[in-house]
């Protein structure tokens, strides 16, 4: 780790000030910027630490129904205060990581990162939601854009995550044997005007829809309806883990379970 | 009735009051005073030529206490290797020279090439980045067939070849295997192999030099199963220091698995830094480091074939490997392909005649050296692969062919050298039969059948040599040390002993279960006696603890001494007592007249030995303090019968095992729980052998498992609950305890009944592969399903 300064503000205004400081970083939760620091393979001058920040956390609903999650609150959080509004969000937050992880990871660390094999990406993209930060309104589909890379410009925090409630969902994960995180895992949420369906880790580009997936889920939502659905695997991860045809084959796989899980 | 102490007791484990509170003394909570830090600039390029190092910036800057580069050890020693096997021709290997930093060339990934000794470690790193180094980048040889093809680019340039050794075994018998195979009636060939480990224990190497001017005494705390040995490899071979000036201390150690037996580059450097810094040193590697410095395990590359006769009896073994060295001689990497391996290929079958042929490379790699088993688990796993291979094409069941071939008389001479004391096979396979409820097997597939999965089950049986060795054997065989333990017991004044013990202890319990044999001997409380080991300036000479060596070698150096202790302090008693020394017997703590109600008790008999005012002194000396140095006839050879069921989804590729059954036949057991725990470690790292662990190079030679991130370890998760019995006993009968040793037989028995049970899961699906490689992941089972 290189030397860097600290800074501990107590509101986002004071915090964007802050992220004005030559080379300077946020940091949330530091479940993967920490490592990073420790490898050397970062250098910055002053980390801003966004965990004294009271605004940015909590779990609320507001008045148009939308579950509203602080940037700043933890998987741990989460995972028990989302559980009676959105059990199937809860449900991915409590399997992230381990339990030392979910209780320093934040979403809005996650979301900001997009790791490509992040479990958040999928239930963000998956539900439609839309990524608040300190100066505007990011939907979802707009929002992540490729491995590691979003909408958001230097020094925006992301300070809200907001989530419609489906009607069900299931997040459906294939770890992977070493970091456990997803080698493939499915968001399904199926709304009264449609169903969304988001997979991460699987692509080089990251997080994505599969829309076939959606539209044939649309019709008919049913684990059949997608039993023959193949993805497509020209563009998915190889790696020592698996093969981007496995890959493509575990979207099919976990897709169907996910509809499974929620049809019972 | 199971004890409460002493032999046969499940004494609870004294140090884990320590280890589990946070009040272990590990070499990293060790600090000299006035230490300063070193940081080793390693190597990023697998093979290349060091065209300069240039660490001019580098000095200069803060914190700075000196820098060393290759051409400050150009006088010093080469890192030894402690084992030197002769080849089918009767040459001896090609053995290289492995600097203490890098001169000339880098060969493998984490090579040091400079080391920055500073005032803090994070000085010495910022230090190290300013060392401006110049490597032209040869290309990695890391294909072990590759490696040895004609024109094929050289490791080691002053070697004629990247071929360490060609080692034919036994060489003698190669025509009449040769000619078997052309009789037999059935043969059964099998590619398989045995996948690289990294053996990560739960504490990093650490290493803290220091020296003192006053004296001239070179000091080195490590992170080493075997302190005597690296005094005598690092004292005489490397740096050239005596015995009498040089102690090694290895304190509490946070597990080994074999990784650290050996003598490293970072021990010799932080020792020699400390006399030319004129300030203790010290080296604690972070796990990023350990993947690309640790001795790997295991990597070896088999053909292996099975000659059978019309009536299924085994008539001929032939195996052909390729054994990864990597790019320098580890202390025992030699050793560990030959001789721990081909001499046990006869496993648990009187197959008359074996022929092992073992090729030995240099790669551009981290070093390969023993790894939990050594040897043993490789040549185990395509043995019983192997005979599981043959019972299907044959079409009978895997267990009844083995039952057939299991060898019945002891002692039995293997054609591979070795002669194996005592076992049962048929005890421990009748043993496991019941265990693993074969016949609710059917119910059980059926069960997962309707979940949509597949249910497999494989046995196997396994043989080990443990307790190595006899040192006259060894030597033979090319080891360059004796291979005895040796032991001091001291008994105190009022009436408690201190044990030092030439075994190491890094996890194994021997400050409980040495301290039971001790105490039920004499006849006293477990608490009145004490385990040292660790430090070579207050235990006798010794050899370490690997193999599944300790109780057996060091457990019977104890005895012996232990014995000379109540031979004397039986003359004082009968001094003391006024008989005949052998009408003195003595008994749960006491010495008494035979036949009568005079006796003395063990602390009034001590206490004469240091008080000796009523005292034979004109027969015996005072005190009571007795030394003995054990070395065994044979090794033992400790076998048994495991057995696996697993899960399958055929979806996915995930696997899960759901009932794993181990019996074992270890001897004589001191203390079962710490024998349980042992094969309880050792299943789980067959486990992870088997199922996750999987140590990957690409083509450059670049680590791509480097990391946690992608080197999965086995997580209780992973695991199912073990069902273990070791009631199956046919104890050693070359020492005195009878006992056989069981720290490695998990990790040697489990990986074959893992494979086999997969197959076995896959076959009821309709597959007919009949061979997957380790790790057996997701991705390759769905791989072989879809093929």
């Amino acid at each position: 780790m290189y030397n860097f300064d600290v800074e501990v503000p107590a509101t986002v205004a004071e915090a964007v000030e802050a992220l004005g400081r030559d080379e300077a970083q946020p940091i949330s939760g530091g479940q993967t910027l920490i490592p990073t620091l420790k490898a050397r393979l970062a250098a910055p001058s002053v980390l801003v630490s966004l965990n004294a920040i009271a605004e940015l956390k909590g779990v609320r609903k507001d008045d148009a129904g939308l579950l509203c999650i602080g940037g700043g609150t933890t998987h741990a959080q989460v995972a028990k205060d989302a559980e009676a509004d959105y059990p199937a969000l809860a449900s991915l937050a409590a399997r992230i990581g381990d339990p030392a992880v979910r209780n320093r990871g934040t979403i809005g660390g996650s979301v900001a990162n997009n790791d490509p094999s992040a479990c958040y990406p999928a239930a963000v993209l998956g539900s439609g939601g839309t990524v608040v930060t300190n100066n505007r309104e990011i939907a979802a589909d707009d929002y992540f854009i490729g491995m590691f890379e979003t909408a958001l410009d230097e020094g925006e925090i992301v300070t809200e995550v907001r989530f419609p409630v489906p009607e069900a969902a299931h997040y459906e994960k294939h770890i992977q044997p070493a970091s456990r995180f997803p080698l493939v895992a499915v968001f399904v949420a199926k709304f009264a005007d449609g169903v969304r369906v988001a997979v991460t880790g699987a692509s080089e580009n990251g997080v994505f829809r599969w829309t076939e997936a959606e539209e044939a889920l649309s019709g008919n939502f049913s684990a059949d309806a997608v039993a023959g659905l193949k993805a497509d695997g020209s563009q998915m991860i190889s790696d020592l883990h698996g093969s981007g045809e496995y890959r493509a084959h575990l979207v099919g796989v976990m897709t169907k379970r996910a509809v499974a899980a929620i049809t019972g | 009735m199971p004890k409460d102490s002493g032999i046969g007791a499940s004494s609870k484990r004294r140090e884990d009051i320590r280890f589990l509170t946070g009040e272990g003394n590990y070499t990293d909570d060790i600090n000299v005073n006035g230490q300063a830090y070193v940081y080793f600039l390693r190597s990023d390029v697998a093979h290349g030529t060091l065209n300069s190092v240039d660490t001019t910036a580098a000095e200069g800057m803060d914190g700075v206490v000196k820098i060393f580069t290759g051409a400050d050890f150009e006088q010093v020693g080469s890192v030894p290797c402690g084992w030197q096997v002769t080849d089918k021709h009767g040459e001896v290997m090609q053995e290289p020279r492995h600097p203490v930093l890098a001169h000339g060339k880098v060969r493998h990934v984490g090579e040091p090439i400079a080391a920055v000794v500073a005032e803090t470690l994070e000085q010495a790193r910022d230090a190290a980045e300013a060392i401006e180094v110049d490597i032209s980048e040869l290309p990695a040889v890391i294909d072990m067939k590759d490696a040895v093809k004609d024109g094929a680019t050289k490791v080691h340039d002053d070697l004629t070849s990247n071929l360490c050794y060609d080692w034919g075994f036994v060489e003698e018998n190669k025509g009449a295997v040769d000619q078997a195979f052309k009789e037999a009636a059935h043969v059964t060939t099998l590619e398989l192999v045995n996948n690289r480990l990294v053996a990560n224990p739960m504490e990093p190497r650490v290493a803290v030099g220091d020296f003192s001017r006053g004296t001239g005494e070179h000091t080195l705390f490590t992170t080493s199963q075997n302190p005597h040995v690296i005094r005598l490899l690092m004292g005489a071979f490397v740096l050239g220091i005596p015995e009498h000036k040089l102690r090694v201390v290895a304190p509490d150690v946070g597990g080994g698995f074999g990784t650290k037996i050996f003598h490293y580059q970072e021990e010799a450097f932080v020792t020699f830094a400390a006399k030319a810094c004129n300030r203790a040193v010290k080296w604690t590697s972070s796990r990023s480091e350990a993947f690309m410095s640790d001795a790997h395990g295991r990597d070896h590359v088999t053909k292996i074939e099975l000659a059978l006769d019309k009536d299924n009896n085994f008539t001929a073994l032939r195996t052909d490997t390729y054994a990864n060295m990597g790019a320098y001689l580890s202390t025992f990497a030699p050793s560990v392909p030959t001789w721990l391996h081909g001499t046990l290929m006869a496993g648990n079958y009187k197959t008359p005649l074996i022929y092992v042929n073992v090729k030995a490379v240099f790669t551009n790699t981290v070093p390969v050296d023993a790894y939990r088993g050594a040897g043993r688990p490789e040549a185990t796993y395509q043995l019983e692969r192997l005979v599981d291979k043959a019972a299907h094409e044959l079409g009978v069941d895997p267990i009844k062919l083995r039952r057939q071939n299991f060898i019945t008389e002891f002692p039995y001479a293997t054609p591979v050298a070795v002669e194996y004391d005592t076992g049962d096979y048929i005890a421990t396979m009748d043993k496991l039969e019941e265990m693993a409820d074969i016949a609710g097997f059917a119910a059980r597939r059926k069960e997962s059948e309707a979940k949509g999965k597949l249910r497999g089950f494989g046995v196997n049986c396994y043989i080990e040599a443990c307790g190595i060795a006899p040192s006259n054997l060894v030597g033979q065989l090319g080891a360059r040390a004796g291979l005895f333990e040796s032991c001091t017991v001291r008994v105190n004044a009022t009436g408690g002993l201190v044990v030092m013990t030439g075994s190491h202890s890094h996890g194994q319990g021997h400050e409980t279960s040495f301290a039971q044999v001790v105490a039920d001997m004499i006849g006293i409380p477990e608490d009145m006696v004490e385990i040292v080991h660790g430090d070579t300036a207050n235990t006798p000479m010794g050899m370490g603890t690997y193999g599944s060596r300790s109780l057996a070698v060091g457990g019977s150096a104890m005895v012996r001494a232990t014995e000379k202790i109540i031979a004397k302090a039986t003359k004082i008693a009968s001094h003391l007592l006024e008989a005949s020394e052998s009408d003195v017997e003595l008994k749960d703590g006491a010495f008494t007249v035979a036949g009568t109600d005079k006796s003395v008790a063990w602390g009034d008999v001590t206490l004469a030995a240091y008080v000796p005012h009523n005292y034979p002194l004109e027969e015996i000396e005072p005190g009571l303090e007795e030394t003995a140095f054990y070395d065994p006839s044979n090794f033992t050879y400790p076998s048994g019968a495991y057995a696996c069921e697993v899960e399958l989804d055929p979806e996915t590729g995930v696997v899960t095992i759901e009932r794993f059954s181990a019996a074992d036949d270890f001897g004589n057991i001191v203390n079962p729980m710490i024998v349980t725990g042992q094969v309880h470690g050792g299943l789980a790292q067959g486990i992870g052998q088997a199922l996750l662990e999987n140590c990957s190079y690409d083509s450059d030679g670049q680590l791509l498992s480097a990391s946690y991130m992608d080197y999965a370890m086995p997580r209780a998760s992973d695991l199912p609950m073990f069902d273990v019995d070791h009631s199956c006993q046919t104890p050693c009968t070359h020492n005195p305890l009878g006992v056989k040793g069981c720290g490695e037989a998990g990790a040697i028995g489990s990986p074959p009944s893992v494979v086999n049970a997969v197959l076995d899961a896959m076959r009821s699906g309709g597959s007919t592969v009949d061979h997957i490689d380790m790790p057996v992941t997701p991705h390759r089972v769905w791989e072989a399903m879809n093929r």
